[in-house]
C-alpha cells in the first residue's frame, strides 16, 4: 500500500518531529498535525526555568515559524481528536470533522498528575506543563514572597531555583527520601539538596501536604502531613504526569502505562504508532522491560524512528537515553538509566558542585549523571552508546578520567 | 536584521535572516537549513547544532569557552573554528556572518 497521508494526533515535541521528520526523509504526501492548544508547536523544557526568568522570549520557544507548515505542507489543525474509527481508518475531532489516515501516530504526551487534596483549585496553585501554565505563573512568581513546592523532581526543583533567584522565600515538600530519588543516585541527590540550601530553599523530605488554605480566594497557607502550617502566597506542584492514553484506550489499543508499542514503536494495530511519553516501549536499556520516558530526547529519537519506518527503513528503537535539568547555575545531565543500580563511582566534588556518579548494576556501567561536567556527560554517550567494557574497579583508581577512558577504548 | 550564510558540507549555501537577540541556532533552524539538528533546542546540551565560524569572521566572534567548548570535545570533527550555534546570539555586527557546517552531527 502506498502511504497517501499521515495523520499525528499531538503537537508538542515528539508529534512535530514525526512531521519535520517525513518531510526531511522525502515523503510528499498528506501529513495533517493535530494539537489541542493554541498557536505553533513549541518547546516545553524552559517553560519551568529560563521562560519563567524572561531570559527566552516566547517566539524563541518556537520550533518553527508560521511559513515553515505552509512550506512544508503540514497541516496544522488546531482541535481535539476525540475517537479514532480504527475500521475506517479516521481520527474524529471535537470540531466533528474527521481526518483520514493511512497511518496514524499517536504523539498525545502526558498530563499533570493532580494535586489530590483541599485547596487545590485555587488560583495560586499551578501545574507547569503548556505555555499558558507558565504564562500565568510568571508574573505570580515575580511577586510571591512565600512560595511552597510539592514535589522535589525536575520541575519541582527547577521552579524552586526560580523562585529562590526571584527573591522569595521557599519551602520544598517531598513525599520521599532526597531530592529526584526516582531520576539520580544517592549521591547526585545530594549535591542538589546542598545546592538547593545554598541558595536559600528549605526542604522537608518524607512530608506531604493535607490541605491548602485560602483567605478570600487566594492562597495564605499549606497545612503539610504532619500538621504544620506554611505561609504561602503561591503553591506549584511537579508530582509526576500520567500517560494521555485514553484516545488509545477507547479505540481499544493494548495500553501498558501508556500506549504499549513494540520495538519499532508500532501499537497493537499496524496502521498505528505511538511515540514521546505517551508511549510504552520495550526499552533496551531497562532489560526490554515495557518503559516509558519522559524527555526531549526519547521525543525526538522515537519521532525520527517512526519517520524512517514509514519511508522503507525500519530499524528498532535502541536510542540511547539522555536527560537534563537545569537548576541555578547547574546543569545536570544524564545519560542511561540507573534504574537497580548497585554501586557508585564519583568522580570531582560533590561539595562543589562539579561531580560526575557513575552508575553501574552488577559491575557494568548502566548511567552516568553529570552535574555541570558536560565533557564527562559527551563521554558517557559515547560510552554507553555500545556495551561498556568499564569497571567500577577501574573506574574507581586514583586519578580517573571518563573523558580519556572514552579516547583510549573507542576499538 | 543581519544576514547570516550557512554552507553545508556538501556546498549549499544558505541565506538566513536573523532577528539581533536571537540565536544562530534559531535563525538556522527557522530557515531549515539542513545539516543543525538543534535536539534540545539552544540549551546547550546536546552538541547537535555544531558550526565552524568561517576563517574570515575567526577574530570577530569569541572562541568557545567553558561549558560549550566541553561539550564541543565531543562534538563531530571539532575544529579550532568549532562553536555551537546555540550559544551564539546575534548582534548588529554578525551582518554577513559566514558559518560551514560539518558533515554529520552525531
Amino acid at each position: 500500500m502506498t502511504l497517501a497521508s499521515v495523520v499525528i494526533v499531538g503537537a508538542g515535541q515528539a508529534g512535530f518531529q514525526v512531521a519535520a521528520s517525513l518531510r526531511q526523509e522525502g515523503f510528499d504526501g498528506r501529513i495533517t498535525l493535530i494539537g489541542d492548544e493554541p498557536g505553533l508547536p513549541y518547546q516545553r523544557p524552559p517553560l519551568s526555568k529560563a521562560y519563567l526568568l524572561g531570559k527566552i522570549q516566547a517566539t524563541n520557544l518556537l520550533f518553527r515559524p508560521a511559513d515553515f507548515y505552509t512550506t512544508q505542507r503540514i497541516e496544522l489543525l488546531h482541535d481535539q481528536a476525540t475517537a479514532i474509527d480504527r475500521l475506517n481508518r479516521r481520527v474524529v475531532l471535537a470540531s466533528g470533522a474527521a481526518v483520514s489516515y493511512d497511518h496514524l501516530v499517536l504523539a498525545t504526551g502526558a498530563h499533570n498528575r493532580p494535586l489530590p487534596v483541599p485547596g487545590a483549585e485555587l488560583p495560586q496553585v499551578f501545574g507547569i506543563k503548556t505555555k499558558a501554565d507558565a504564562d500565568a505563573l510568571a508574573p505570580l512568581a515575580k511577586e510571591a514572597r512565600n512560595v511552597v513546592v510539592i514535589g522535589a523532581g525536575f520541575i519541582g526543583l527547577e521552579f524552586a531555583a526560580v523562585a529562590a533567584a526571584l527573591g522569595a522565600n521557599v519551602h520544598v515538600l517531598e513525599l520521599g527520601e532526597r531530592p529526584m530519588a526516582r531520576a539520580v543516585s544517592r549521591e547526585m541527590s545530594e549535591l542538589f539538596r546542598q545546592a538547593h540550601e545554598a541558595w536559600g530553599v528549605h526542604f522537608d523530605f518524607r512530608q506531604g501536604l493535607s490541605r491548602i488554605d485560602g483567605d478570600n480566594g487566594k492562597v495564605c497557607a499549606v497545612q503539610t502531613g504532619d500538621g504544620r502550617a506554611l505561609p504561602a502566597d503561591l503553591v506549584v506542584f511537579g508530582i509526576g504526569v500520567i500517560p494521555n492514553a485514553q484516545l488509545a484506550t477507547e479505540a481499544g489499543l493494548d495500553i501498558e502505562n501508556g500506549i504499549k508499542v513494540d520495538a519499532s514503536l508500532l501499537t497493537s494495530d499496524p496502521q498505528i504508532s505511538a511515540v514521546g511519553d505517551v508511549a510504552s516501549f520495550p526499552c533496551l536499556q531497562n532489560n526490554e522491560l515495557h518503559t516509558r520516558l519522559e524527555s526531549v530526547q526519547n521525543a525526538i529519537d522515537q519521532a525520527r524512528t517512526v519517520a524512517a519506518r514509514l519511508m522503507g527503513k525500519p530499524a528498532p528503537y535502541s536510542a540511547l537515553p539522555w536527560f537534563w535539568t537545569d537548576q541555578g547555575n547547574l546543569k545536570l545531565q544524564i545519560a542511561g538509566l540507573s534504574h537497580g543500580y548497585d554501586s557508585t563511582v564519583v568522580l570531582g566534588s560533590v561539595e562543589e558542585h562539579q561531580a560526575s556518579v557513575l552508575c553501574f548494576r552488577n559491575d557494568r556501567l548502566v548511567a552516568v549523571e553529570s552535574c555541570n561536567r558536560m565533557g564527562d556527560h559527551m563521554a558517557a554517550r559515547k560510552i554507553l552508546a555500545r556495551a561498556p567494557k568499564l569497571t567500577a574497579v577501574e573506574a574507581a583508581t586514583d586519578g580517573f578520567d571518563l573523558k580519556a577512558w572514552e579516547a583510549a577504548n573507542r576499538d | 536584521m543581519p544576514t547570516l550564510t550557512f554552507i553545508e558540507h556538501n556546498g549549499t549555501a544558505h541565506q538566513v535572516k536573523g532577528d539581533i537577540g536571537q540565536s544562530v541556532m534559531q535563525a538556522a533552524t527557522f530557515a531549515s537549513v539542513p545539516g543543525i539538528s538543534a535536539d534540545c533546542g539552544g540549551a546547550c546540551s546536546c552538541a547537535t547544532c555544531h558550526t565552524y565560524v568561517d576563517e574570515a569572521w575567526l577574530g570577530k566572534v569569541q572562541a568557545a569557552e567553558g561549558m560549550e567548548n566541553d561539550m564541543l570535545e565531543y562534538a563531530f570533527e571539532r575544529r579550532d573554528s568549532s562553536r555551537l550555534s546555540c550559544q551564539m546570539i546575534i548582534s548588529e555586527d554578525m551582518d554577513g556572518m559566514v558559518l560551514h557546517l560539518p558533515s554529520s552531527q552525531f
